[in-house]
This record gives C-alpha cells, structure tokens and sequence, in this order.
C-alpha cells in the first residue's frame, strides 16, 4: 500500500512536468508531422493500396527534365548567390561595426533575404517585363530589346529573380564566419614571412572554405524549396519541380496517378534533407575554427 | 584604386537592389495609354472590395498567428528551461524542423488534416493561422530562445514561486516583461513572413489573401498588382528594419552590462 503510493507519487513528479508539452507536441503532430509522414507514405500508393507507379512516373522524361532545371536553378543562383554575397560581406567586413555601410548593409540584408514570394515576381515584371521600367528606358534611349522573347518567364528570369534573395541570404550567414576570422592570424602569417596572396590562399581560404559551401548548400536548398516567385512569374507550364507540383494539385488528375504530388514532394523533401545534413556537417566543421 | 574598386562594387549591388523598387514606383504610377502620373492603382488598394478583403484578411491573419504562436510556443520554451532542460535539444529540432520540410511538401500532406479544420472552423482565410503557426516556428524560436537565454529563467521563477506566485503568474507577470524583445522580434518576423505568404493560401482552397489577391490581379491589372506588392515590401521592410533595431538593442545592453 505505502509502496504503491509512494509509486504513484514518484510517477506523478515525473509525468506532471511532461504534461506540459502535450499541447505543443499534438499541435505539431496535427500539423506538421502526419501532414510529412502522409506525404512519405502516400509516394507509395495509388487507389489506397501499396504502389510504385507514382515513383515510377518520377523517372519519366517530364519529371526528369524539371528535376534538372530545378537544380540547375537552385545550383546556378546558390553558387552566383554565394560568391556575390561572399564579395558583398567582404567589402562591408572592412569597415567598423558600427559604421553607417555596415549597419545598413546587415539590416537591408535581412529585409532582402524574405523578400521572395508574389511582390519579388512584380517588382521584376515591373522592372524589365514587356513594358517594365528598364525594358522601356532601353527601347526609346539606347533602342536595345530587353524584352527578347520573354526569357523573364523561363528559367534564365528565375535565376535572375532568385538572385534577389540569395544574395543577402549568403551576407547574412557567411558573415559570422568572415567576423570569426582574428588580426591575429595574418599577424602570426606575416611575421613568419607570408606574403598577403599566401596569407589569403594558406590561411584563410582553407579557413573559409568549409563555411562558403555550406552556406552554399543552405542557399541551394532555400531555392530548391521556394515556390511563390516561381509560381507568380510562371503561369503556364511546369519547368520546375515545385511548378509540377501545382500542376499535379490543381490540375485534372492523370488516372492512375492520383498520388503524383505525392512523389514529387517526396522527392523535394529527399533532396532538400540531404542537402540540409550536408550543410550541418559543414558547418560543424568550421565552427571549430571560428570561434 | 582599391577604394574606387570598393565603391563601385557596393554601387552595383546597390543598383541591382533598388532598381527594381524604383521601376515599380514608376509603373504604379503610369496613365495607361497616356503620358502623365495618376495614383489610381494606389487608391485602388483602400478602395477596391475584393483588395481590401484581402488586406483585411491578411492583416488578421497575422494578428492571430502572432497570438497562437505566443500561447503555445512561450509557454512550452519557458516549461521546458524550467522543469524539463533534457528536453530542450528535442523542442530546438522539432522546432526548426519546418526549415528542412519545404512549404510546399506540408501543402500536400495537409489536405486531409485541414478537410478536419476546414469542418471545425469554416472556410474563412483565418483557418491558415493553423499552418502559419508552423511556418512562423523556426524563427520565433531563435528570437524567444535568444531572449530567454539571456535572463536567469530558473532563479526569476524560483523567486516568483517561493513568493507564492502559481505558474499562470510566472510565465505572465514574471518572465514575459523580461523578454518582450524577444517577443517583439518573434511577432514582427512572423507579421513579414504571413502577410507575404502564398504557398497555402493559394494551394490549400484559394483563400483570399493579399499575395493571392495581388497574383489574381496580375492578370488584370498590372499596375493595381504592382503597387499592391510595392506597398506589402516596403511595409515588411518596415518590420523587418525594426526587428533589427530591438535586436541591435538588446546586443548594445548585453554590451554594456558584461
């Protein structure tokens, strides 16, 4: 009797504080994890039995070539995102914390980094679109065609768009890692006769070089994963495989392929956690040396 | 020479990202079929039935996800630093979880949670605070977690507790005054990030929020689009410029005190 009491004292103080999570555990359940484990079991069936027709369809031609373009997207504006952006922190970097550059460069960054969805579509259409600001400015003054035949709309257009947000992503993330660099460092190079192109290449590209590409990847995975200015910009076809999705939710149903969206966001979700593991490997790595 | 360099590359970014905000003030601001300026599109924003729902819907859209992201969200963080610390590594992953999963993936695993929702709670627009609530997530834990790290959670409820206070009171009256920046930071990201949301609103049934309001009248009317989306950026832009203000604050007098 004391013992059993004492037990379910015991299971008390232990389980009371447990309690309080519940809220916040079914929440995310609800929300985030069935909605995911639906998505990763659904790949697998058609007409609610196990299937692999859906994953089949990802080898076909069409999902294929969209799957290309996206990581040809997410590749070309994460590599040219990650070099503008290392040039853009490098040149604030230079000077004081809390000089005027730095402080708006820093806080416009991260104004800019969010800046995706529906207005970053307009801003552009605006921009250089049929009859957008510079488009006309070019036509009537210098009488060159910016417009070409719409290339805003395909995939060179998004790569020039995504950039919009890539680039102040890449200042935002690399930026601790170019203030862990120390004085010290080039002292200690110099002093031990290092000229400053060896200081650069021996000391602090090796330094860097594990942050640049995992910040690299953070901003590959960030485009990979984006949607809104694609699908603001590209109303009609599928290019890439976030578009694809759309088009396998909202358009008439292939028969037979009712869980294509499905295996798409299967496939987003497989490339886009590789891409993030990768990145925290990284990143690991070099928070060893800086800092 | 290396100065000039310097200066003429922060120019060209500086061009790369004004440009654009510039070619939408002119766009939104042309006469169609004429020369001249008119701020027609602009006044079509507090005028036009079917955009002001939209801005109406947004706007409560934010309010109520910044309110159920605090009631679940603070809580749980405080709960945890309190009485459960080995938890917190399990609530940091599970938090910044929806950073690895893309919008769009949740948009399709989603559909038969929300047929619930949508049964429960009706179809108006407000029924996306539910997802919101997880998108939102990443960032306001890093806002809230900043803040909380920097008091002494455990001593301040300790105190409040021995004074007889119950949890209501120390969560409410104790610990939240002491991290209102944070608090701040984690509504003001998540008001930039629904109002510019688009991915549910448009996938999950069309509901009519400002970013699908804006993409339907890219259609139409291009001008009323533009200036639509000129407004929404500048005003997340406000946000987002005074986030970092409360943070560059609180980094000032973290500054100062050590």
């Amino acid at each position: 009797m004391a013992t059993a009491r004492g037990g379910g004292v015991l299971l008390r103080r232990r389980l009371a504080p447990a309690l309080g999570l519940v809220p916040f555990l079914a929440y995310l359940l609800i929300f985030l994890v069935i909605p995911t484990v639906v998505v990763l079991a659904g790949a697998f069936q058609e007409k609610g039995s196990f299937s692999l027709t859906n994953i089949d369809a990802l080898k076909e031609a069409a999902s294929r070539t969209a799957l290309g373009k996206s990581v040809l997207l997410s590749g070309s504006t994460a590599v040219i995102g990650a070099v503008l952006g290392a040039v853009l922190a490098w040149l604030v970097i230079g000077a004081r914390p809390t000089s005027l550059l730095r402080r708006a460069v820093v806080s416009l960054s991260g104004v800019f980094a969010q800046m995706g969805g529906v207005s970053l579509a307009f801003a552009w259409i605006a921009t250089i679109g049929y009859s957008g600001a510079v488009t006309n400015f070019f036509r009537s003054h210098l009488g060159i065609d910016l417009w070409g035949n719409g290339w805003l709309y395909a995939l060179p257009g998004l790569i020039l768009v995504y950039c919009y947000f890539q680039i102040p992503l890449m200042v935002i993330v690399f930026l601790p890692a170019l203030e862990g660099i120390r004085p010290q460092w080039q002292e200690a190079a110099v002093t031990l006769g290092a000229s400053k192109w060896q200081y650069f290449s021996q000391v602090l590209v090796p330094l860097l070089r594990p942050a640049f590409l995992g910040c690299t990847l953070l901003l590959f995975a960030n485009a990979f994963a984006a949607y809104a200015t694609a699908a603001a910009l590209v109303s009609q076809g599928s290019p890439i495989v976030p578009l694809m999705i759309r088009q396998a939710l909202t358009s008439e149903v292939v028969l037979g392929r009712q869980h294509l969206a499905y295996a798409l966001a299967l496939e987003m979700v497989v490339v886009v956690v590789v891409v993030m593991v990768l990145y925290g490997l990284l990143i690991r790595r070099s928070a060893k040396w800086l800092r | 020479m290396i100065r000039v360099v310097r200066w003429a590359l922060l120019l060209a970014f500086a061009v790369y990202f004004f440009i654009p905000l510039l070619a939408m003030l002119d766009f939104s601001t042309r006469k169609i079929g004429g020369a001249g300026r008119t701020l027609d599109a602009w006044k079509a924003l507090g005028q036009d039935s079917q955009l002001t729902h939209a801005i109406g819907a947004s706007l409560a859209l934010a309010v109520c996800t910044v309110v159920l992201m605090l009631v679940l969200l603070l809580p749980t963080m405080i709960w945890v630093r309190i009485r459960l610390p080995k938890m917190t590594r399990v609530i940091e992953f599970l938090c910044l979880l929806p950073l690895t999963i893309p919008a769009l993936v949740i948009v399709v695993g989603i559909s038969g949670v929300y047929a619930w929702v949508n049964y429960f709670f009706g179809y108006s627009p407000i029924v996306l605070t539910f997802a919101y609530v997880v998108l939102v997530l990443p960032y306001s834990y890093r806002a809230l977690d900043a803040s909380l790290s920097s008091i002494d959670v455990i001593t301040l409820a300790e105190a409040a507790r021995s004074l007889g206070a119950g949890w209501y009171s120390v969560i409410v009256r104790v610990i939240v005054p002491n991290v209102w920046p944070g608090v701040l930071s984690a509504a003001f990201i998540s008001v930039a990030l629904v109002l510019g949301e688009y991915t549910f609103a448009s996938l999950l049934g069309n509901y009519n929020t400002l970013p699908v309001a804006i993409a339907l009248f890219g259609k139409s009317s291009g001008t009323i689009s533009v200036a639509a989306s000129l407004a929404s950026m500048l005003f997340a832009a406000v946000l987002l410029l005074g986030l970092s203000f409360f943070g560059g604050r609180r980094r000032m007098s973290k500054g100062t005190s050590s």
